[in-house]
């Protein structure tokens, strides 16, 4: 199964078995991972769910559609080239071992 | 046995769960006991009209929190446990099951119940409500039976399903008193745009159009009788008429209700050892005129957080940008604001297209913005009315108004 590693900003690392197709919000949630609250449950809502991607990661990630795209330009914290939705992001087999790093805050 | 906590939540819901898991994550390091009347984990409702419905989600999918997380986090949940009574003298609550929870501050997230209704049949086996996960399953149970849907008010819930049971290839037949769907909260442009968008895909809209009657065959719905004397058959008759405020246990106990148990800007009661969120309680809004209920995941939420930050020391007014969304079919409904009472909406975009906002206003005011495929205008929408910045119709009409750059110049 691949793992997703989650990253706080005080660089505490937590490792997450990923069943193929969870999102890594639910996964987060699901595991009591702090640092993503995600509060739309995954609608593209709420940007509470903001992660900043490892940029090895980035390119096998799909595109940023445009109701992605217009919820990260609210996000709580700056939006980066790598700022994604976690909620957008679908764990597969390609994205082992996928970091993100959570953000400050997300709300 | 006596339990004690230094918050108890009466109410599993979103509210509830919300203001529980903002207390840990704030640091509260004191007791919280979240009683929840409903069996299991708390749990989101809007894919209850939709994605679970749809057959899409599942149970699981919906738990807000896993149950690992209330041990870890030292959450005590009494799941399927009701609270019957306040005791405010006493600062405690009494539990169905006869045990009493003491409480330093209480908070009241009961949410609200279905409004029923009253005509002959509506007691036949058949007639659904939705609003919880159990009646959820039921329904969509009873969908994959049936033939004919008759659901009763067009409001979001009710048009929600009518998109799920047309996609499944059912009849469907909406009855609505009024003669607009979504009539009570949204604009006239976006109710006419979903009244055709519905229309479309086969959905029978009858407007003005009340159910007089329920008829029944050997105890089961059959059919549903109109206000205009019309008789529709239907295996399943939802109805969705709106909610009532569950706000009796702080009436037994003696606190002001009023449709909904008053609080005030801070989401207190005039009792200071109790507060009230979600949708069992009617607020001062800056972004409305009068105290209202706001049934969303959004007021649910931030409410919950406001409780949880005044708790943990953090005291301020609740003033938090209202937003909902309401997901039709293909078509997905976003509001920013309270445009309920709007003298006057402006369409930009393109309706024709599924692409257009419809910004509402009164007294010059920009009260809020619908919006149909457009995130953008959505995100941009929120920030213009958390900045309360003005904008006025005239400057909405104007041919090359963008409300994307607007609310980056605010
Ligand atoms: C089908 C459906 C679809 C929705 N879709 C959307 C949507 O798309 N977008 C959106 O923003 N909002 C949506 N909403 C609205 C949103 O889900 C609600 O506003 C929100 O759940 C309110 O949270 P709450 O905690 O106040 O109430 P609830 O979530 O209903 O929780 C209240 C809980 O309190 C419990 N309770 C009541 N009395 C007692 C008692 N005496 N003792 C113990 N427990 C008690 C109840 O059993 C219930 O579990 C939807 C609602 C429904 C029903
Ligand atoms: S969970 Fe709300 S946008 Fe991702």
């Amino acid at each position: 199964m691949p793992k997703v590693i989650y990253q706080s900003p005080d660089g505490a690392r937590t490792e997450i078995d990923a069943p193929v197709g969870a999102t890594v919000r639910n996964l987060a949630l699901a595991n009591g991972v702090d640092g993503i609250v995600g509060e739309c449950g995954g609608e593209l809502m709420c940007a509470s769910c903001h992660v900043y991607v490892d940029e090895q990661f980035l390119e096998r990630l799909p595109p940023v559609q445009e109701e992605e795209d217009e919820m990260l330009e609210s996000t709580a914290c700056e939006r980066l080239s790598n700022s994604r939705l976690s909620c957008q992001i679908k764990m597969t087999d390609e994205l082992d071992g996928l970091l993100v790093r959570l953000p400050e805050e997300q709300l | 046995m006596l339990r004690h906590g230094a918050v108890v939540i009466v109410g599993a819901g979103q509210a509830g769960l919300q203001t529980a898991v903002s207390l840990r994550s704030a640091g509260f390091e004191r007791s919280v006991v979240l009683i929840g009347a409903e069996p299991g984990l708390p749990y989101e409702h809007p894919p209850l009209s939709k994605a679970l419905l749809a057959g899409t989600a599942q149970p699981k999918d919906v738990a807000l929190r896993p149950e690992s997380y209330f041990d870890s986090h030292e959450v005590e949940l009494l799941a399927g446990e009701r609270v019957v009574a306040v005791e405010r003298d006493m600062r405690r609550v009494l539990l169905e099951s006869g045990a009493a929870v003491r409480y330093e501050h209480l908070v009241l997230a009961t949410g609200a119940v279905n409004r029923r209704l009253e005509c002959p049949g509506c007691e036949l086996d058949g007639v659904l409500s939705l609003r919880t996960l159990a009646q959820a399953l039921e329904l969509r149970e009873r969908l994959l039976d049936a033939e004919r849907v008759a659901i009763v008010g067009a409001g979001f819930i009710g048009l929600e399903v009518a998109a799920v049971a047309r996609a499944m290839g059912k009849q469907v037949d909406v009855f609505e008193l009024a003669e607009l769907p979504m009539g009570r909260v949204v604009s006239e442009p976006t109710a006419r745009f979903f009244a055709r968008a519905h229309r479309r895909e086969g959905v029978h809209l009858h407007f003005n159009s009340g159910v007089r009657r329920i008829v029944g065959d050997g105890g089961r719905a059959r059919a549903v009788e109109t206000s205009d004397g019309d008789t529709v058959l239907a295996d399943v008759v939802l109805v969705a008429i709106g909610i009532v405020p569950d706000d009796e246990l702080a009436a037994v106990a003696g606190l002001p209700v009023a449709g909904g148990v008053r609080v005030d800007q801070r989401l207190l009661t005039p009792d200071p050892a109790i507060s009230a969120i979600g949708d069992c309680a009617r607020f001062p809004s800056p972004f409305a005129d009068r105290p209202v209920i706001l049934e969303s995941v959004q007021n649910a939420c931030d409410q919950g957080r406001a409780v949880a930050a005044r708790v943990s020391g953090d005291d301020r007014a609740y003033t938090a940008v209202p937003w909902f969304w309401s997901d039709q079919g293909q078509l997905r409904l976003q509001i920013a604001g309270l445009t309920v009472g709007a003298q006057d909406a402006v369409v930009i975009g393109d309706p024709e297209q599924g692409r257009f906002s419809a910004l509402c206003f009164a007294g010059g005011r920009l009260l809020g913005v619908e919006s149909v495929g457009r995130p953008g205008d959505h995100v941009a929408a929120r920030k213009l009315l958390a900045r309360r910045a003005s904008l006025s119709p005239e400057q909405a009409r104007r041919a090359d108004f963008d409300l994307k750059a607007y609310a980056r110049a605010a």
